[in-house]
C-alpha cells in the first residue's frame, strides 16, 4: 500500500474542507461542514460538543467507517477519502483500533477470543495470535480472565477487553467513542489512566469523543464541535495520573 | 484464510447450539425422509422382483368373475364358481403341465395350548410346484390324499414357530377350525409376499377336506395352471379360455365370466405401481428437504439481524465484505452438511427398521446417499447466500449502532 508507511513529519490525520451531508434537497443535513483538522502522531485529543454537533460524524470519517461527501482526508500522508469499503477495511485492520461506549464485545465469546478477532482478519497464525492476545490482556490488567465471557465481566473489565482488542494489532491510532459513557466514575478514571498510559508509553495516538469535562481533562488537546464545525481547538494542561 | 473462516463459522455455530440444532432439524428430516423413502422403495422393488422370480414365469391364474381382481364390474350375480371337474379338464389340455385348484378359508389353528388365526388353503399335490414351495421336512400330499379328503396338513414356517417352537411338528396333531389333522410336512420359509403379507402363515389341507368339512361346498375359488415349458402364456391362455368357454357354455359374442391372469404380469404391474409410489413419496420428501433449506435461510436471515452488531464489530476491526460473506455462507453450508450427515444416518436407520418390519431387503443406494449429501450442501450455498450477502452489505456504522 503506497504511502502507508509512517513518514516522519507527516501528520497522522489531516482533514481538509471535509463535509458530510446526509440526504438531499429539502431534507439535506450538513453533519460536517468544511472542516479542517490536523492530528499529529502521538497526540491525545478529546473531542467534545453537543449531540448533532458533528463530532461523531468526524470520528466515523477519521475512523474510516464513513466517507466524506466532499473534501480531502489524508491518513498518514495517503489520500483515503475515495477508498472503497474493502480498502478502508484493510486500513482499519492494520492501523486503527476502536473503543466504543457500549464495549461491543462478541457475546458468548471468551475475552481471549474477542481480543484475537482483529488478528484473525490480519491472517496471523493461531499460536502467535493467542500469544499477542494474552499480552494485550495482561497490559490492560486482565491476566487470568482470558476465558471469561463478557457476561462474566464487570463493565470496566469489558471495556478493558475492548481496549485490549483495540491495541492488540499495534495500531497507530485508537479511536474511542465515549469510552466511559457506560461506566461509573471510579471505573471511568481507571479506563482513562489506561488510555493515557497507552498514549504516553506506547506512543499510540488517541482520539476520543466524550461528554464529560473531567474525562476530557485527560487529553492534551481539546476540540469543541458545534453545528458541524470546529468552534475551538486548544491545548490544555494534561491531567496527571491520580 | 478459508480455514480461519470455517473456524469462525464453527465458533459462531457453537455459540448458539440450540438454534443451530433446530436449524439443522429441517435438513435432517428432509434428507432422512428422502433416504428412507428411496431405500425402502428399492427394497420393496427387489422384494417384488424376488416374488416374481419365485412365481415361476409360466403360471396362469384363473378365477371366476369378470376382468380385474374381484368379481366383474357391474355384475350383480355372483360369478359362477369352478369345480374340481373344471380343474381335471384343464389338466387334460396338452399345453398344461400341472393344475392347482384351491379354496381358502381363515380358521383358528390350535396345537396344545397355542393358537393363531391362519389362512387355510385347500389344495392338491400340484400346489407346491405351481406356487414354488418346497418341503423342508416331511412330505407333500399323495394322490390318495388329494382326492379323499384325508385329515392331513402341511404347515408354513410361521405356524411352526408359533405353535411348535423348535420341536418337530411331523406326526403332531393340529386342530384347524373343527377339524383335527396330522401334520405331514413343513414348508421352506418364503418370507413376505408381493403385498407384504406373511406367506409363511399358511396351512395346506387336501382340497376335499376343506370343501366338505369347512366350507360345505364343492366350489373351487381359483385354479392355477403351470404351462408346459415350451408354451407361451398367450397360447396357454387362449386354449384355456376356449376350453372354459365351451365348458361354461358361453356363446360367441358373450363376455367371459372368468378371467385368466398371468401372475408375472400382475407382479410387473405391482412393481410399476411400486416405483410410481416410491417416486411420489420421494418427491414429497424432496419438498420437505426444500422446506428445510428455506428454514435454513429463514434462521440465517434472523441470525443476520440478530447479529448485526457482531457484524459491525467484525467490519470495524477490519473484516472485508467477502470475509463476512464467506463466514455466513460457511455457517449455512456447515449447518446443512452436518444436517445432511445426520439425516443420512437417520434415514438409513429408519429404512433399516422399516425393512425389518416389512420383511423386505434393506437396499441402501450409494448414489442416493451421495446425492442427498451433495444436495444438502447445495441447499446451504443457495439458501445461505442471500442472508450472507445481506450481512456483508451492512454499513459498519449502522451495524454498530444496532440495538
Amino acid at each position: 500500500m503506497a504511502g502507508s508507511l509512517p513518514k516522519s513529519g507527516t501528520p497522522l490525520i489531516q482533514l481538509s474542507a471535509v463535509s458530510r451531508v446526509y440526504g438531499t434537497g429539502e431534507t439535506e443535513v450538513r453533519a460536517l461542514d468544511r472542516t479542517d483538522l490536523v492530528i499529529e502522531k502521538g497526540e491525545f485529543v478529546a473531542i467534545m460538543g453537543p449531540s448533532g454537533s458533528g463530532k461523531s460524524t468526524a470520528m466515523n470519517i477519521i475512523g474510516l467507517l464513513d466517507r466524506p461527501t466532499s473534501g480531502r482526508y489524508l491518513f498518514n500522508g495517503t489520500e483515503v477519502q475515495d477508498l472503497d469499503r474493502d480498502r478502508r477495511a484493510l486500513l482499519r485492520r492494520h492501523f486503527l483500533g476502536f473503543v466504543f461506549q457500549g464495549f461491543n464485545l462478541l457475546p458468548r465469546t471468551s475475552a481471549l477470543e474477542n481480543v484475537e478477532l482483529p488478528l484473525i482478519y490480519k491472517g496471523m497464525p493461531r499460536q502467535e495470535r493467542i500469544e499477542r492476545a494474552r499480552q494485550a490482556l495482561r497490559k490492560v490488567g486482565l491476566d487470568g480472565r482470558e476465558d471469561h465471557d463478557p457476561s462474566q465481566l464487570s463493565g470496566g473489565q469489558q471495556q478493558r477487553v475492548a481496549i485490549a482488542r483495540a491495541l492488540v494489532g499495534a495500531p497507530m491510532v485508537i479511536l474511542a467513542d465515549e469510552p466511559t459513557g457506560n461506566l461509573d466514575s471510579h471505573r471511568s478514571h481507571e479506563i482513562m489512566r489506561l488510555l493515557q498510559e497507552l498514549n504516553r508509553e506506547d506512543g499510540i495516538t488517541i482520539v476520543m469523543v466524550t461528554h464529560e469535562d473531567d474525562i476530557a481533562a485527560y487529553a492534551r488537546r481539546l476540540i469543541l464541535f458545534a453545528d458541524g464545525r470546529i468552534r475551538s481547538d486548544s491545548l490544555q494542561p494534561e491531567r496527571s495520573p491520580a | 484464510m478459508i480455514w480461519e473462516t470455517i473456524r469462525l463459522a464453527l465458533l459462531a455455530l457453537r455459540r448458539n447450539k440450540l438454534r443451530s440444532a433446530l436449524t439443522m432439524l429441517g435438513i435432517v428430516i428432509g434428507v432422512a425422509a428422502v433416504i428412507a423413502m428411496v431405500t425402502v422403495g428399492q427394497g420393496s422393488s427387489r422384494s417384488v422382483a424376488a416374488s416374481v422370480e419365485s412365481l415361476g414365469t409360466n403360471v396362469l391364474s384363473i378365477r371366476p368373475g369378470g376382468r380385474g381382481f374381484g368379481p366383474g364390474p357391474g355384475s350383480s350375480q355372483p360369478a359362477r364358481p369352478f369345480t374340481l371337474r373344471d380343474a381335471d379338464a384343464l389338466a387334460d389340455l396338452a399345453v398344461v403341465q400341472q393344475v392347482s385348484p384351491t379354496v381358502s378359508s381363515t380358521q383358528t389353528v390350535v396345537a396344545g395350548s397355542e393358537n393363531l388365526s391362519a389362512s387355510v388353503t385347500g389344495a392338491t399335490s400340484g400346489y407346491l410346484d405351481v406356487n414354488g414351495w418346497t418341503i423342508l421336512r416331511g412330505r407333500g400330499f399323495n394322490s390318495a390324499e388329494d382326492r379323499s379328503g384325508a385329515s392331513v396338513c402341511i404347515i408354513g414356517m410361521t405356524i411352526q414357530q408359533t405353535l411348535f417352537g423348535t420341536s418337530d411338528p411331523i406326526g403332531q396333531s393340529l386342530r384347524v377350525g373343527k377339524v383335527s389333522c396330522e401334520v405331514i410336512g413343513l414348508l421352506q420359509a418364503k418370507g413376505a409376499g408381493t403385498f407384504g403379507q406373511d406367506q409363511d402363515e399358511i396351512v395346506l389341507m387336501p382340497i376335499r377336506t376343506v370343501q366338505r368339512r369347512m366350507l360345505g361346498s364343492d366350489n373351487v375359488s381359483s385354479i392355477s395352471v403351470a404351462l408346459a415349458p415350451e408354451v407361451s402364456s398367450q397360447r396357454g391362455a387362449r386354449e384355456i379360455e376356449a376350453l372354459l368357454r365351451d365348458r361354461r357354455r358361453i356363446s360367441g359374442n358373450e363376455a367371459n365370466d372368468f378371467n385368466i391372469s398371468d401372475r408375472a404380469q400382475i407382479a410387473e404391474v405391482l412393481s410399476g405401481i411400486n416405483s410410481v409410489l416410491t417416486g411420489m413419496l420421494s418427491s414429497v420428501a424432496a419438498v420437505s428437504l426444500l422446506v428445510g433449506g428455506i428454514g435454513i435461510m429463514n434462521i440465517m436471515l434472523v441470525s443476520v439481524t440478530e447479529r448485526t452488531r457482531e457484524i459491525g464489530i467484525r467490519l470495524a476491526v477490519g473484516a472485508e465484505a467477502s470475509q463476512v460473506l464467506t463466514q455466513f455462507l460457511v455457517e449455512a453450508v456447515v449447518l446443512s452438511l452436518v444436517g445432511g450427515i445426520i439425516g443420512v444416518i437417520f434415514g438409513l436407520a429408519l429404512a433399516f427398521g422399516a425393512s425389518l418390519f416389512m420383511a423386505i431387503p434393506f437396499a441402501p443406494q450409494v448414489y442416493v446417499v451421495v446425492l442427498a449429501f451433495a444436495f444438502s450442501a447445495l441447499i446451504g450455498v443457495i439458501f445461505g447466500f442471500f442472508p450472507a450477502r445481506k450481512a456483508a452489505r451492512l454499513d459498519p456504522i449502522d451495524a454498530l449502532r444496532h440495538e
